[in-house]
Formats: C-alpha cells, structure tokens, sequence
C-alpha cells in the first residue's frame, strides 16, 4: 500500500514535470524547430491537387527536419471549413495548414464565410497550378484564336466548363473573356474532375482548368493556352496566354499558413525548411511532371504578394459581384 | 497478361490482399466508418510499396469495406455505408427472425459474385465501358436522379404519400449550404457551420442508426434472434438460395458494374436500383421489405460490383468513378503512375497485375468474409443491449466526426438522429429522406448545367428530351411509376372477369 502511494507520487511528479514541460515558452526555440511531428492541415479531400502537392512535400520534410509532416485532410464548403478555424489551433508552429490564393481573396469577398482575408497568415507560397484553356482533342478549335473568333461571332455560343461558381476557375473565365472581350457560357461543375469529363464527353465546348488537368487528360485533350510565363515543360507545344498576346499569368497558388500569433522565428524557420524542399531537384521533378510550377514566395514578400493579387482580381471580382 | 498474373500472386500480393480485405472488413462493419475512410486511412502506408503491391492493398481494403458494411446493416439494422442502405431493407427483418446468419453468409457469396463481375468487366472491358461514363452528360445525370427519386415508391412501404414527404424533405435538406452551382448561400441562417451543406454520411448515420439505438432502448425483446441451428454459418442452405436466384444475381451485378462505371452515382444507387428491379421483377413482391433473400442477394452483388466498375473510368480516363476512387487516383498520382487511355498499354504490367489482384481479393473475401461474419452474428446476437448501444453510440459519433474532423457533423448527426426517430414515430421512414438527400445534388446540377448548356446551343427542349440516353432513363422512370397501377388494373380487371363469368 505504502509502495502504491509512494509510486502514485512519482507518477504525479513525473506527470507535472512532463506537463510544466510542455508550458515553458516555445518561443525563441526556433532554432531547434521541429523537434516534433507536425500536423499539416489539408482543407481539401485526399486525393485533390492540395493533398497531392502536400504528400509529395511529406517525404521530404522527414528527410531535412527528421519528424513527420502529418496530413489531416479537413475538407469542406472549397476550403473555407478550414480556413475558418485555424486561428482556433495553438499557434506553437506545429499546427500549420494549405492555403490557396485566389480562393482566400475570393471566398471572403463574395460572402460570408467565416474568415476575412487577414486572418490567414501565410509563411510561404510553394507552388502554383497554372490556369489553362483545355478542349477536347476531336474539337473544331486547333488554337486560342478558333476559340476567340468563334465566341466572338456567336457570343453565348462557347460553353466553358469550370469547377464551382465564384472560384478561380469562374475567376479564371470572367479575366480571360475581359482580356478578348468575347462572352462565354461558365458552366459551374463540383470539382475539377466532372468538367473534363463532360469535356471528354464532348458535353461542353471547353473548359478553363489548370495544366495538372491537361498533363492528366493526356491524348485525350488540348490544351490551348497556359498561364504561366514562359512555357510549361510538361506541355511545352502549348503556347503561353502572353504569346498570344493575352496578359495572363496566374492560377491557383498554394502555400502553408499558421494560426495567428504563431512566434516570428518560427515562421521564418518553417519558410526556410519549405524553401529547401522546393529546391530539391527531386521534388521539382516530381512537381513539374504533373503540371505544377514551382514557384519560392518567401516570407518577407507575401505582403507585396498578396497585394498584387488583391488588385489582379479586383476588377473580375466586381464582375462576378455584378453578376450575382 | 500471365506476367501480371504471376506478379499478382506472389505470396507477398497475397498476404497484402488477405490482410487488406481483413481490415477492411471490420471497418466496413463498424458502423459509421466507410469504404472511403478506410481507403483513406491506408494510403499513406502504399506510398513505400510498389505501384502493383499498393494498388492491390488499396483495392482489396475497398472490397472488405464494402462487403462489410452487410453486417451492420443485417445485424444491427444501421447501414453504415451508403452502399449498404438496400441491404438493410430485408437483410434486418431476416436477422430478427432468426436467419441473420444465413442473410450474411448470402450476403457473403453474392458480393463476391458481384465483385468478380466487375473485375472481369474490368479486365476485359475497361477501355470501351469506359465510353459509357463519357456519354452520361448533365442531363443524363439529371434524369437518372429523378429515376432514383421514383424507386421513393418501392422504399416507402405502401405509405406512398408519406414516402413523397420524406424524399420532399431530403431534398430540401439537400439544399442547404453554398451551392456548387451559381454559389448562392442557401438556409445557413447566418453560420458559417452550415456552408459546407450537409455531409451525406453523417446524415446518413443519424437518419438510420440512431432511431435504431433508441428504440432498442425503449424496448425490451431481443434485438435480434439467436442462431437457433448449430451450424450458425448455413453455407449450403445459402448456396441453394443464390442458385435459385441466378438471374437476380447476374441482373444486379450487371446493374452495378455499369452504376459504378457512372462517376457520381456510386453504391447506393446501385444497391437500390438493383433492389427495385429484383422487386419487380419478382413473383413474391409481397415479401420484400419482410426478409426477402433475393432483396439481400440484389443490393450485396449490386455494391461489390461498383467496385470493379467504378475502377474502370479511374483507370481509363483518370475519372474516379467513386469516393473511394478518388483517393486511390491521388495516390497513383503520387505513385508517379500517368492514368489514361494509354495506361493499359504503357503501364500494362502495372495495370493487370492490379486487375488480378483485386480478382484474387474479391476470392479471399469468401473464406475471410465467412468466418468474419460467423463471429459477428454470434457477437452481436449474444451480446446485451446494454453494452451493443453504448458501443455503436460511441462509433456513430467517432464515424461522424471523422469524415472530415469536423464536430459540426456530429451535432448534425444527433439532430437529424432525433428528428429520424421522431418521425419514424408518425410513420416516416427514414430511406426516402435519404434518398432525396442523396439524390438532390445530382439532380439540381445536372439540370443547372443542362439548361445552361441548352441555352447556350439554342436547343433547350433537345437537350433534355432529344437524347437517346435520356429517353431511355425517361422511359424507365414512367416504367417503374406507371407498371404499378397499370398491374392493379389487370389484375383487378382479372377479378371482375371472374366475377361475370
């Protein structure tokens, strides 16, 4: 009995010493930053270009830091689920979850979704999947210019499939047809993946999509026109919108954000060891093959980043506003 | 192709297999976690095996999954899978009379029949049923939803206007959040909680297995019956059921190969749609809904073989022709593998050695399935109440939150739980809320899209009625509506004939 009480109070010392542990300040430990597993939040289903990018992430996180990049896929209403509650994790640096721009512009322009722009702060945007214009291989449309000259003699007449209303695909649209002022039918679909099947169908006469869905698509599609600024390797015969005299370069761009008042040195250290992996050629492969580009927007530069962008979309924003 | 073959049973794809189509069993069985919780789960562990060898964990754990969603749904009358909502229709009402180990050795025989028929049609068939995921646009989807919605007269029990008002119901519960399509914000009432609609499988597990828990609460008898013969797993007994019901079997797996090639529809459309045909197809349609063996032997080989079927657009064009697939396509995405037509030529190897192994999961399934579901009759049939309704409570609650680790889910789970309860109390059964809640979307987009669409082409009416795939589906639903009334007719008609003479 005595031994029990004896051994009781040893676990309860050991346990508030385990506990008083866990309290002492993280801050200025950025240097030892991780020393633990880290939990990545994925506000998108596995499977989705979020979770792919992030998995391919994964490997190389244990290999620089020697802990685990856990993916807890939060999914739900296109991300803002997510995004809703991050300031609500501990802000120790070892939550950290995916964000996308534009859709956290978008999202909270267009209504009320449980956060604000600001809210989200962002540490470092890895990559982006470049927009593309993508039809199906038997169309009538050999280039861009079919598809301008068609939607300009017939406006209405091009149906251009998209994932969802208000995101950056219908974004994507409303910009390109105020580039070429043609009118085009958006038509919304759940996903990425339902429009190039319609695609494929030959449903619909187009869609605006991203690269990684043209890559995918194979034989099957061509792509149009890519967003990017110069041409994509893993589509290298398709013209950039900019060739064709259509200043766009843009699309969805995915980076890692942490609960507001996370330690400064943290983030730094988290931006350090993300910057390190994008320059891993292996990583890059990995990324270019299916689509991506690899793109370093480093912590000190997310301000002016997201000011660019703000202003990119303000004008189709207002459009699609007028439109609701 | 013998390569592949080869590839695929070595003892190491074997035992993956076995161990993945074990897992997945018991997960399928848990009530409130499903076939794409536990795809999801074991993904990560494929990333270090190789493509082949991870593709066939994937696949078999998808296979297990599926087939064990029958137990819960037999034995505890909770379908915990979507794809198990038509099994439960008889496979609950033989289990309380005493046959719920033969439902489930049934069940057993005829997903494994089911599975293979998909992963035959795979194999041999894959590039050119391909072509029929392609030819359903928006408005066939629209259509085949309003087929769906119609089979609310075989789920309704003979109470037609109360099974109309629970698929009203559903429908417009499917209606809340922000809209996929023109992204309106619909019945959120102001919290951001509501955005993101409500999550079908939460639904699911509150509409079905909390009334269950609650009323073996406020009950006394059984829940279901003990096994009452020695031998509790009746395999020959099982095996002269299915032989007798051949025509049902290859109809519902046909039925399901070709739901699941439709990406959108998934198992629970196929269960039911096999389920309404053997309905009606059948000389005894009075004894479905009372522990019919041919409803069981329907639904179970409809939902093994979307399996197969729905790997056919996921391999072929890089569409996941369901949920689960969606998952693995991401992770042959990771796996470095380029899906698409050239993929059964340039990757073969890889392809087929799947194909195979997925055809040798489907036969383990048997063995595993049979002892699995032996000691899950016994457990639960023995097993007090007291201690089977806090332990599914807990499950319930975990499978909810863990569809998107969102606790929302579970307060909608409860919610809808107690208002399913409710209503089951003045009649309302909860399949047709279900069924217009699963349905609704497919049906709101499709007709969205296809208006759109047809505006656009200038030929509104065409789009919707010029279709041959279309007029085909039109066709079916009056089918299914009018044969009813006009059977009655003949049949009364019959009678005053006799009457006169």
């Amino acid at each position: 009995m005595n031994l029990n009480r004896r051994l009781f109070a040893k676990i309860l010392a050991s346990a508030s010493l385990l506990f008083a542990s866990t309290l002492v300040p993280f801050a200025a430990q950025a240097a030892d930053y991780p020393e633990r597993d880290v939990t990545y939040v994925i506000p998108y289903n596995p499977g989705g270009e979020s979770d792919v990018t992030a998995r391919m992430q994964q490997k190389f996180f244990k290999e620089l830091t020697g802990h685990n990049l856990i993916i807890l896929n939060k999914p739900g209403a296109g991300g803002a689920t997510a995004w809703a509650q991050l300031n609500g994790f501990k802000a120790d640096g070892y939550t950290i979850m995916g964000t996308i721009v534009p859709h956290i512009i978008l999202q909270p322009a267009m209504k009320e979704v449980g956060y604000q722009t600001e809210d989200i702060t962002n540490v470092f945007f890895f990559h982006y999947t470049p927009d593309a214009i993508i039809v199906n291989a038997e169309s009538e449309f050999k280039t861009l210019q079919d598809l301008v000259d068609f939607a300009s003699a017939n406006p209405g007449a091009v149906t251009m499939g998209g994932s969802g209303t208000n995101t950056a695909n219908h974004l994507a649209a409303e910009i390109v047809s105020g580039l070429t002022s043609t009118v085009t039918t958006y038509i919304p679909f759940k996903g990425s993946a339902p429009a190039i099947t319609a695609l494929l169908g030959n449903q619909i006469k187009s869609v605006m999509s991203y690269t990684t869905q043209g890559v995918k698509a194979g034989d099957q599609v061509r792509s149009l026109a890519v967003a990017t600024e110069k041409r994509h390797p893993a589509l290298p015969d398709v013209p950039t919108f900019r060739e064709l005299g259509i200043n766009h370069v843009g699309g969805a761009y995915r980076g890692v954000a942490v609960p507001k008042g996370t330690p400064e040195d943290i983030q730094l250290e988290l931006a350090k060891i993300l910057a390190e992996i994008n320059a891993n050629p292996e990583f890059q492969k990995l990324m270019l093959e299916a689509g991506y580009s690899v793109i370093d927007v480093s912590h000190e530069q997310i301000p002016t980043f997201m000011g660019q962008k703000a202003k990119t979309y303000a004008g189709a924003i207002k459009q699609l506003k007028a439109k609701q | 192709m013998i390569d592949a073959f080869l590839n695929a049973i070595t003892p190491f794809n074997i035992g993956l297999a076995l161990l993945g189509v074990f897992l997945g069993t018991i997960i399928g069985a848990l009530p409130g976690l499903s076939a794409t919780m536990a795809v999801a789960v074991l993904v990560p562990f494929t990333f270090s095996m190789e493509p082949a060898s991870g593709l066939i964990a994937l696949g078999a754990v998808y296979t297990g999954a599926i087939y064990g969603g029958a137990y819960a749904a037999i034995l505890v009358n909770t379908p915990g899978t979507p794809a198990a909502i038509a099994t439960a229709l008889d496979g609950y009402p033989m289990a309380k009379r005493g046959d719920g180990d033969l439902a489930v050795t049934i069940s057993c025989f005829a997903s494994a029949f089911g599975g293979l028929v998909g992963a035959v049609a795979l194999l041999v068939l894959a590039p050119p049923l391909a072509i029929i995921a392609l030819k359903f646009g928006p408005v066939e989807y629209f259509w085949l939803a309003i087929f769906g919605l119609s089979l609310i007269a075989v789920l309704s029990k003979g109470a037609t206007v109360k099974g109309l008002i629970g698929g009203a119901v559903g429908l417009g519960l499917s209606t809340i959040g922000s809209a996929v399509i023109g992204g309106d914000v619909r019945y959120t009432f102001g919290t951001p909680q509501l955005l993101g609609g409500i999550h079908i499988i939460p639904a699911l597990i509150g509409l079905y297995c909390v009334p269950v828990l609650l009323n073996m609460v406020s009950t006394k008898e059984a829940h279901i019956e003990r096994a009452n013969t020695k031998n509790s797993s009746r395999i020959g007994e099982a095996l002269t059921s299915i032989w007798n019901s051949k025509f049902n079997l290859v109809r519902s797996s046909v039925i399901g190969t070709v739901i699941g090639i439709l990406p959108a529809a998934g198992g629970a459309v196929a269960g039911l749609v096999a389920y309404s045909e053997a309905r009606r197809s059948s000389k005894h349609k009075e004894e479905f809904g009372k522990g019919a063996v041919d409803g069981v032997i329907a639904s179970e080989s409809a939902n093994s073989a979307t399996v197969g079927g729905g790997f056919v657009p996921t391999l072929v064009l890089g569409i996941p022709g369901t949920p689960p697939d969606a998952i693995i396509l991401g992770a042959l995405m990771v796996q470095g593998i380029r899906v698409g037509p050239r993929l059964f030529t340039e990757q073969a190897d890889i392809v087929y050695t799947f194909i195979f192994g997925l055809i040798i999961a489907t036969l383990l399934m048997i063995p595993v399935g049979l002892i699995i579901g032996k000691t899950a009759f016994k457990t639960i049939s023995s097993i007090p109440k007291s201690v089977l309704v806090p332990a599914i409570g807990v499950l319930i609650m975990i499978g909810s939150f863990a569809v998107e680790q969102n606790s929302t889910h579970v307060i909608m789970m409860v919610l809808l739980g107690l208002f399913a309860w409710l209503a089951l109390h003045f009649g309302f059964e909860p399949s047709p809320i279900v069924l217009g809640l699963i349905l609704g979307p497919i049906a709101e987009q499709g007709f969205v899209q296809g208006y759109l669409i047809g505006n656009a082409s200038g030929n509104l009416m065409g789009e919707f009625f010029g279709r041959p795939i279309s007029i085909a589906i039109i066709g079916f639903t009056l089918l299914t509506l009018l044969w009813p009334i006009w059977s009655e007719r003949k049949s009364k008609k019959l009678k005053e004939d006799q009457i006169h003479e």
